[in-house]
């Protein structure tokens, strides 16, 4: 849907690649330009017209994310270079002072880099202990397996909602329910949720959520962090510098700003905030539930296709997300994703940042497929057309 | 050497590669190289003895160049003196930078004498000697403790 709009589909590319990141529309791409020609100034700083423009065009973003993921207060929104980065500030800003040795901290072997080395190094630091809640069969997470994995010790779980590998979705609201019914909390991992389904931080009672602004339409370079109020009054700044402070004296006496700005130092990426606002009207007009189904749709026509030919094998059919993960038998998964991009096809090979999943799913490497709003069942077709014709992959890529 | 002998050789090395697996690595020095793209992972297992390296096998998942590159370069070191190792390491390089270099001296890792043509697929290509180097940096460091 909505092709017309992006411009690096007129580029003769089929982009499966999307968990990494996604095409930007006309829209996000001219309220960048835009910002760079009509109105180019810093936020927070100046008395101008300009800059007071600009100011409001950053405030009220921050009202379009909070509405979209049904925060309570804008305040609760903090602009980030993306997951990464909010992730590392819930970890050292917060969970370091939070949290004491022993504590135990509960995540799985399919989470990405940026969901598990924080915590080891937090680990090392000041002695949590991080364990792995085991999966089921299929690789997801279970109520069940988070109810035996919880000790009295457990103080946080830290999940993706939707993993980048194998897709599936997490039943978050139970697990939250859980963790605090213990006096926990949960971080969530929004990066392959927030750009794909509804995301409710409060139905489901998510105490911290980290998500970015390049997997759903936005710039690269802008991210979010949300947390409850209450927390984020608690969460130190791990940066300091200009826009977060409110005075600071020879004598050394400091004062710093209030939510959100305290937490948010130096020139944001106003541009990147700014493409995330139009991102997110753009994905609102058309409606998250509606992108979601035609993920959905994309995925059980491909799984359906790629059954018919003998020597795929497919690693998470049952997953609900819009991720296929497979190989060709016997062929390295970056010899297949080079064959494919000879039809320019672009998939992802590798272990998508999650290195530990191979203890789950058996198998280190992996072509993943990703859908998003503008993928096409052509463009399906013409994967399997290729992938059914593999038996010259040598003579393509050699 | 054809463009399809090239790649009959490489797919051979791929479908069937020498020494690939080892059961008792007792004496051997290990070394792993990953490229930067994180995905291709080879544990190289080479014995030396006397300055010679008398053994080795290799162990791990990589793509078709670098697969194939480490089965050729093993059946090319076995019996070499490190400084031979290093002197076909040498040619290997200048033929993969397409400087001038001794064909001779190559035997099968000619097949990758094009590789420059696909910049991408250099690192693979050279990714089991650079592992190689590895070991043989190792085993001069045990032998001056």
């Amino acid at each position: 849907m909505n092709r017309e709009d992006f411009p690096m589909l007129n580029e003769d590319y089929i982009y499966f690649d999307n968990g990494a990141t996604t095409f930007k529309p006309n829209q996000v791409i001219q309220s960048v330009v835009d910002y760079y020609t009509k109105y180019t100034a810093n936020s927070h700083r100046g008395d101008y017209d300009l800059s007071q423009k600009v100011d409001y065009l950053y405030e009220s973003t921050r009202d379009v994310v909070k509405n979209f993921i049904k925060a309570n207060n804008s305040k609760e929104i903090i602009f980030t270079s993306g997951t990464t980065m909010s992730l590392n500030m819930i970890v050292f800003g917060f969970m370091k002072y939070f949290l004491k040795p022993g504590d135990e901290v509960l995540i799985t072997k399919a989470e990405h880099a940026s969901n598990v080395l924080p915590w080891l190094e937090l680990e090392k630091e000041i002695g949590i202990v991080v364990k792995y809640i085991p999966l089921d069969d299929n690789h997801k997470v279970t109520v069940e397996n988070v109810k035996n994995s919880i000790t009295k010790n457990t103080k946080v779980i830290s999940l993706a909602y939707v993993t980048n590998v194998i897709g599936d979705v997490r039943p978050i609201k139970e697990i939250a329910s859980l963790i605090h019914a213990n006096n926990g909390l949960i971080v969530v991992d929004g990066a392959q949720s927030v750009p794909h389904i509804k995301t409710d931080v409060t139905y489901d009672d998510i105490d911290f959520l980290a998500f970015s602004g390049h997997k759903m339409l936005a710039p690269t370079g802008i991210g979010v962090l949300y947390a409850k109020e209450k927390y984020l009054e608690l969460m130190k700044p791990i940066s300091y510098g200009g826009g977060m402070n409110s005075r600071f004296e020879s004598n050394k006496e400091v004062e710093y700003k209030e939510l959100p700005l305290r937490l948010e130092a130096g020139t944001q990426n106003i541009a990147g905030v700014l493409g995330l606002q139009a991102a997110i009207k753009y994905i609102e007009e058309i409606g998250i539930d509606k992108i979601h189904e035609h993920e959905i749709e994309l995925k059980n026509y491909l799984l359906t296709k790629l059954k018919e030919i003998d020597n795929i094998e497919i690693y998470n059919q049952e997953s609900d997300s819009g991720i296929i993960v497979f190989n060709i038998k016997n062929i390295f998964s970056e010899d297949t994703s080079r064959y494919l991009n000879h039809y320019h096809i672009c998939v992802r090979a590798g272990n998508h940042c999650t290195k530990m999943v191979k203890d789950e799913i058996g198998i280190k490497n992996t072509c993943r497929i990703s859908f998003y709003l503008y993928n096409t069942k052509e463009e399906i077709d013409k994967l399997i057309e290729v992938l059914k014709d593999n038996k010259k992959i040598y003579e393509v890529i050699l | 050497m054809d463009a399809n002998l090239k790649r009959e050789i490489i797919v051979d090395n791929v479908e069937n590669p020498f020494h690939r697996g080892i059961k008792d690595k007792e004496n051997f020095i290990k070394a792993n190289t990953h490229n930067e793209s994180c995905i291709d992972n080879i544990d190289l297992y080479v014995k030396i003895q006397d300055n010679k390296i008398i053994d080795a096998y290799f162990e791990g998942e990589a793509c078709a160049i670098t697969t194939s590159a480490t089965s050729i370069m093993l059946k090319k070191i076995i019996g070499l003196t490190k400084e031979e190792a290093r002197s076909l390491m040498k040619e290997y390089y200048q033929m993969i930078e397409e400087e001038t270099y001794n064909s001779d001296k190559l035997g099968e890792l000619n097949v990758y004498s094009d590789i420059a043509k696909q910049p991408s697929r250099k690192k693979c290509a050279t990714l089991p000697f650079q592992t190689l180097e590895k070991t043989l940096k190792i085993s001069e460091i045990e032998i001056d403790d």
